[in-house]
């Protein structure tokens, strides 16, 4: 194909329409980004913040973000979950340095001013003045009032043990942020039971927010790209499986049912990933185990818009956090986790089946490299575009995987959103 | 350690692992564990903070060969360059159980990464805490367990730290 507009558009627009075929500026430009951050991240959507397993006692916190915005999860003394802005009201310092930890209160180390768990402020340094010499020197106006100059406090919505919040008071109830379509899903998982955490895995993508997103709306990838899925029957072309959206098509579940792997010509011919004679050393890698409340899927990936991925492969559960750097960079922060009932050897199948899963994962230490070209082939001509065409150009629910229909349903979302 | 020789087989050990990992040479990877010998690399909050996860969890030698096949056949990755730098081992304690001598020992380390065109970058910094057997075909790790600062992986972990 020859393309002869230029490389660096000046006016870019997306002229297209649908949602079939994504510019490649819409990865690139800071401007877009920063609208993103406000409309997507800072208004009208909630973020994950944690789960409650996290801050289990009174003055538990735990430091993370929402967009760019550094927020501190914490549990006050009554119990409630509380998130606050790390944002001293006085001088903006960011005060809360430690990642996770107990506290009585909060304080900002400059000028020693002191605020509750739940983000009032309690205490300011020489607020009266200081008496020196029959004198009172300094102190704060008559009129300032501690209730003005509390932290900027979220607000907070916790569904069995998933915490979320939002700078927009103003937002819509999280079940109906989720929706009826994909509230069974997440409720499938968090239904009451209290987890247990097995720890964290970090990891700076090189790439636009967006594609991790898009990496987990695309079932089209997974018996491609990834050998131990195409190989071993876990996600492939003739699996049986679901997608599903919610009405904005801005989160969706992948729903799938194992199959039984092998040759099968129509879904592995020429596939350079497929590996027919590949067998495991050490079987506990794939030892899988169903569990009751799996119900018929083995395997369902949500992805909560902008901010959460909420992972069920087999055995191995775990929260996927995109915590987005500008518009060509994102931490991608796991936390995986079990349930209060699980066996010593549930939890060993577990840690054991993570290794297919995280940044250095058999599975998705790929997905982390891919999204990596992918912005560098955006990096280098914004003019251009995707084809996001598999399955045809509209968006729908589909019975199989062969689609990318919920890539294109979440840029529709977008554009409606963004008005680009 | 008051043996010259174990303690020599020891800073051999260290030296050819840190080798193998460079060379790419991923078949001798499994030639220095134990057939039940554990691979474990894992972040250092998870470590302190006494969570179980791994980034990398290998449970045996033939789990250890699973890696390499991934590593050589199944997954798709830039390609690059590494060098370890590992310092001198510290020899912990030296315990004889069921009548195999044990040598618990640790050695602070750095991968530097160079991808074709990059620069070379510290890609992972940590400490090695292992448990080291003498068998008849010469020092093996029963486990070795790499802890690493490096908490934000710079992407992905391909190759054997």
């Amino acid at each position: 194909m020859r393309e002869t507009q230029p490389t660096f558009p000046k006016d870019p627009q997306w002229t297209d329409p649908g949602s079939s075929r994504v510019p490649f500026w819409a990865y690139t430009r800071d401007d877009l980004y920063q609208r993103e951050l406000e409309r997507f991240f800072y208004t009208n959507h909630w973020c994950y913040v944690g789960l409650e397993a996290e801050i289990p006692n009174p003055g538990d916190f735990k430091r993370t973000v929402v967009g760019e915005r550094s927020v501190v999860l914490v549990r006050s003394m009554d119990g409630e979950i509380n998130v606050v802005e790390n944002v001293c009201a006085h001088r903006g310092m960011r005060f809360c340095r430690e990642r996770q930890g107990n506290a009585k209160d909060f304080f900002c180390p400059y000028h020693q001013w002191n605020y509750s768990l739940k983000g009032d402020l309690q205490g300011v340094p020489f607020r009266r003045g200081v008496k020196q010499d029959g004198q009172v020197n300094g102190g704060m106006p008559k009129d300032f009032k501690p209730e003005d100059h509390g932290l900027n406090k979220l607000k907070v919505a916790v569904r069995g043990g998933v915490v979320f919040a939002s700078f927009d008071h103003g937002v819509e109830s999280l079940e109906d942020f989720l929706g009826p379509a994909i509230l069974p899903y997440f409720d499938r998982v968090f239904n009451g039971r209290k987890l247990t955490i097995l720890g964290y895995r970090k990891q700076r993508i090189p790439g636009n927010w967006k594609l991790m997103q898009e990496n987990i709306k695309d079932p089209y990838h997974p018996g491609l790209l990834h050998t131990w899925f195409s190989t071993f029957g876990l996600w492939r072309a003739d699996n049986k499986s679901q997608l599903r959206m919610d009405a904005h098509h801005r989160h969706a579940a992948m729903v799938s049912i194992r199959g039984k792997g092998g040759k099968a010509d129509e879904v592995v011919a020429g596939v350079d990933s497929f590996k027919e004679t590949m067998t495991l050393n050490d079987p506990r890698l794939l030892d899988i185990v169903p569990e009751a409340w799996w119900g018929e899927p083995t395997v369902v990936m949500t992805t909560i818009f902008p901010s959460i991925i909420i992972q069920q492969q087999v055995n191995s559960v775990s929260m996927r956090h995109i915590q987005p750097r500008g518009n060509g960079t994102f931490d991608f922060v796991w936390t995986h986790f079990g349930f209060e009932d699980d066996s010593p050897e549930m939890t060993e199948r577990r840690l054991i089946q993570a290794n297919l899963f995280g940044p250095a994962g058999f599975v998705s230490a790929d997905d982390g490299e891919v999204i990596e070209w992918s912005q560098e082939g955006f990096t280098q001509k914004p003019s251009h575009r995707t084809v996001v065409e598999m399955g045809g150009t509209d968006v729908g629910d589909a019975e199989h995987m062969v689609t990318e229909a919920l890539i294109r349903g979440m840029y529709g979302y977008w554009r409606r959103v963004m008005g680009e | 350690m008051k043996n010259f020789e174990d303690y020599m087989a020891l800073l051999t050990l260290y030296s050819d692992y840190a080798l193998v990992c460079d060379s790419a040479d991923w078949d001798q990877w499994p030639s220095f564990f134990t057939e039940d010998g554990r691979y474990r690399l894992q972040p250092r909050e998870n470590y302190e903070r006494g969570m179980p996860l791994c980034l990398l969890a290998l449970e045996s030698r033939a789990m250890i060969e699973d890696r390499v096949y991934g590593v050589k056949e199944t997954m798709y990755h830039d390609p690059y360059y590494q060098r370890h730098i590992v310092g001198t081992p510290r020899v912990i304690k030296e315990v004889v159980i069921d009548g195999v001598a044990h040598i618990y020992a640790e050695a602070n380390y750095v991968v530097i990464r160079t991808k074709y065109d990059g620069d070379s970058t510290v890609y992972n910094c940590g400490i090695y805490r292992d448990d080291i057997v003498k068998t008849a075909d010469g020092f093996k790790f029963a486990l070795r367990h790499a802890i690493y600062d490096s908490e934000m992986v710079p992407n992905s972990v391909i190759y054997p730290i």
